[in-house]
């Protein structure tokens, strides 16, 4: 099972009702139905992921994060998962806003900017960094808005988040869980997953 | 007609929405396949404002393919082989169901003397027949446009009796657009001499010119601009040149002539005038204090809600208030928009996209019933 998922599965209650902003093709859908009795609804923007879920019976709803999340009511939802996308969105503010409005907690996964590696290839480079986690080039990327994982702290305790814990993870390697964010975290983690809590 | 019409004409009558009793109610329908022991395979197929029962096959009148027949049939993707499929003409249709043309007690064709009707009225009547075919929950019911109406309207009022629901480029009311276009064609229709304020069976007249207008004026939003400009543009009809006069000179002007005349063949003028005032009354929220969410509360199957993204007559914005209130009743619904330029009319049309979620939604579903 892939890392994120393992670390995500472990924050579900048995029974929650949980939203999976871009669900892709809804592996993890089917994971948290299957192993967690979960009631899931997805948000996927692709033709191809939204055809693959309704053929495998999930609920998916066709959106765009930065557009869509209005459809949900508030407090609609026990846990929201937003996994790999919060930079690729045109808004994290609002769309970290409308999660806190949807649901009671948050997963959030992102790539970390503030890695070792990138710091080192922007510092010696001079050139925005190109690695195997974030291959495209700064004109072809959808990743318009990257961050590190401070940067991410201080936008969820802006949008009125409790950040529960950050579980850093390097490849396949997960890293110690920590609650608060601290110079090496944010150095030593390629990927973080926030577990965030409205206040 | 080439063959007998099936019908039911039931003891009971239907108390309509407008207080209106209709006694006796006759619902002229067609199935296909086999309802399996279980009685848990019946998919119901409701049809739009111009369709008909005849859904696949060749059409009785037309001579034509059914209206929906490169999706329901035997190996196809509503599998006849596999699922007992039932369409029936709609309340005030003019294919033997109930209607305006239907004779009264002194002999003389109802027209306007029929009452007022309402797609929640269709749709008992519709029930009436599920409930005489002896099937208590049909797995499916699906349908585009006034079809997709009639399917909201199924799950409203009969939550346990529909297994899972799909509602196809339509809305749960109709905007003041929608209004609009028809009553420029029931104007057109009253508009000519020969509609005789409706009485025109009986006075062996029909008001051809009124209803082709009325046709020709509907397509226009069945089409999208590109769809139109595509297929047409500035085309002209088996001519060199502009004739410098009123004939069809452009192929668009041949095509809803064709259209308009067409449609006269085989559409009562009666009946265009109570269905599409039908569809005008629908607001599904209204008659559930306001609530759309309310609507959809009792229903528990699985919904499957379908948008064209160049449909302007059923805009995609229509569906996803449809969705914002399956999503806050907590019906496990799913929803795609299908990126096409062949506007509302994509819904007929082979549409690989579409066609694919359709299928993967039915056969998931179907596992889930175990059939």
């Amino acid at each position: 099972m892939r890392k994120d998922y393992e670390a995500i599965l472990e924050q579900v209650a048995h029974g929650s009702r949980i939203l999976d902003i871009g669900c892709s093709d809804g592996q993890l859908m089917e994971l948290l139905e299957k192993e967690k009795g979960s009631e899931v609804r997805g948000l996927e923007i692709s033709q191809a992921g939204v055809n693959a879920c309704v053929a495998k019976g999930l609920a998916v709803i066709q959106g765009d994060a930065d557009k869509d999340l209005g459809l949900f009511p508030d407090n609609s939802f026990d846990l929201v998962i937003l996994s790999n996308t919060i930079q690729a969105t045109m808004n994290p503010h609002a769309v970290l806003s409308e999660i806190h409005r949807i649901g009671q907690r948050a997963i959030v996964s992102l790539p970390n900017f503030g890695f070792w590696k990138i710091r080192l290839l922007l510092a010696l480079k001079g050139k925005m960094p190109v690695t195997k986690d974030l291959p495209d080039t700064w004109y072809n990327t959808p990743n318009i808005h990257l961050c590190t994982i401070q940067d991410f702290a201080d936008l969820a305790r802006e949008t009125n988040f409790a950040i529960k814990a950050i579980m850093p993870i390097n490849g396949e390697v997960r890293g110690r869980s920590v609650t608060k964010t601290g110079f090496f975290t944010n150095l030593l983690a390629q990927k973080a997953v926030f577990v965030l809590e409205r206040i | 007609m080439s063959r007998k019409q099936t019908k039911l004409t039931f003891d009971k009558p239907l108390v309509l929405d407008s207080g209106a009793v209709l006694e006796p109610l006759t619902v002229a329908y067609e199935t296909w396949g086999t309802l399996n022991q279980a009685k848990s395979n019946a998919i119901l197929v409701c049809h739009a404002l111009t369709g008909d029962q005849y859904v696949t096959g060749v059409h009785p009148i037309t001579k034509r393919a059914g209206w929906w027949d490169n999706v329901v049939g035997a190996g196809k993707l509503i599998d006849t082989d596999k699922y007992y499929v039932i369409c029936a003409n709609v309340l005030g249709g003019c294919m033997g169901t109930s209607g305006p043309q239907d004779l009264k007690p002194d002999g003389k064709p109802s027209a306007l003397d029929f009452p007022i009707i309402t797609i929640s009225d269709m749709v008992r009547a519709q029930a009436m027949l599920i409930e005489a075919l002896s099937i208590d929950k049909l797995f499916a019911v699906i349908g585009g446009s006034m079809g997709g109406m009639q399917v909201l309207q199924w799950i409203a009022t009969f939550p346990d009796k529909v297994f899972c629901a799909v509602p196809i480029a339509t809305a749960a009311r109709h905007s003041a657009q929608n209004i609009a276009f028809h009553e420029v064609g029931r104007q057109a229709i009253m508009a000519d001499p020969d509609w005789r304020n409706g009485d025109y069976l009986a006075q062996k007249t029909f008001p051809s010119k009124g209803l082709s207008v009325a046709r020709m004026a509907a397509h226009i939003t069945y089409l999208s601009d590109v769809a139109l400009h595509n297929k047409f543009g500035r085309k002209l009809q088996n001519r060199e040149q502009l004739t410098y006069g009123f004939e069809a000179d452009f192929q668009i002007e041949s095509y809803l002539r064709h259209q308009g005349q067409s449609f006269v063949d085989r559409f009562d003028a009666n009946s265009y005038l109570y269905i599409t005032r039908a569809m005008d009354y629908f607001d599904l929220a209204e008659t559930f204090e306001g609530s759309l969410t309310k609507a959809f509360g009792a229903f528990e199957g699985a919904a499957c809600v379908v948008s064209f993204s160049s449909d302007w007559h059923y805009p995609p914005s229509e569906s996803r208030a449809i969705v914002r209130a399956m999503m806050a009743a907590g019906v496990h619904v799913s929803s795609l928009e299908v990126e096409t330029d062949r506007g509302h009319d994509a819904f007929l049309l082979d549409e690989p996209v579409f066609h694919i979620a359709l299928s993967g939604f039915l056969q998931s579903q179907a596992e889930a019933k175990g059939i």
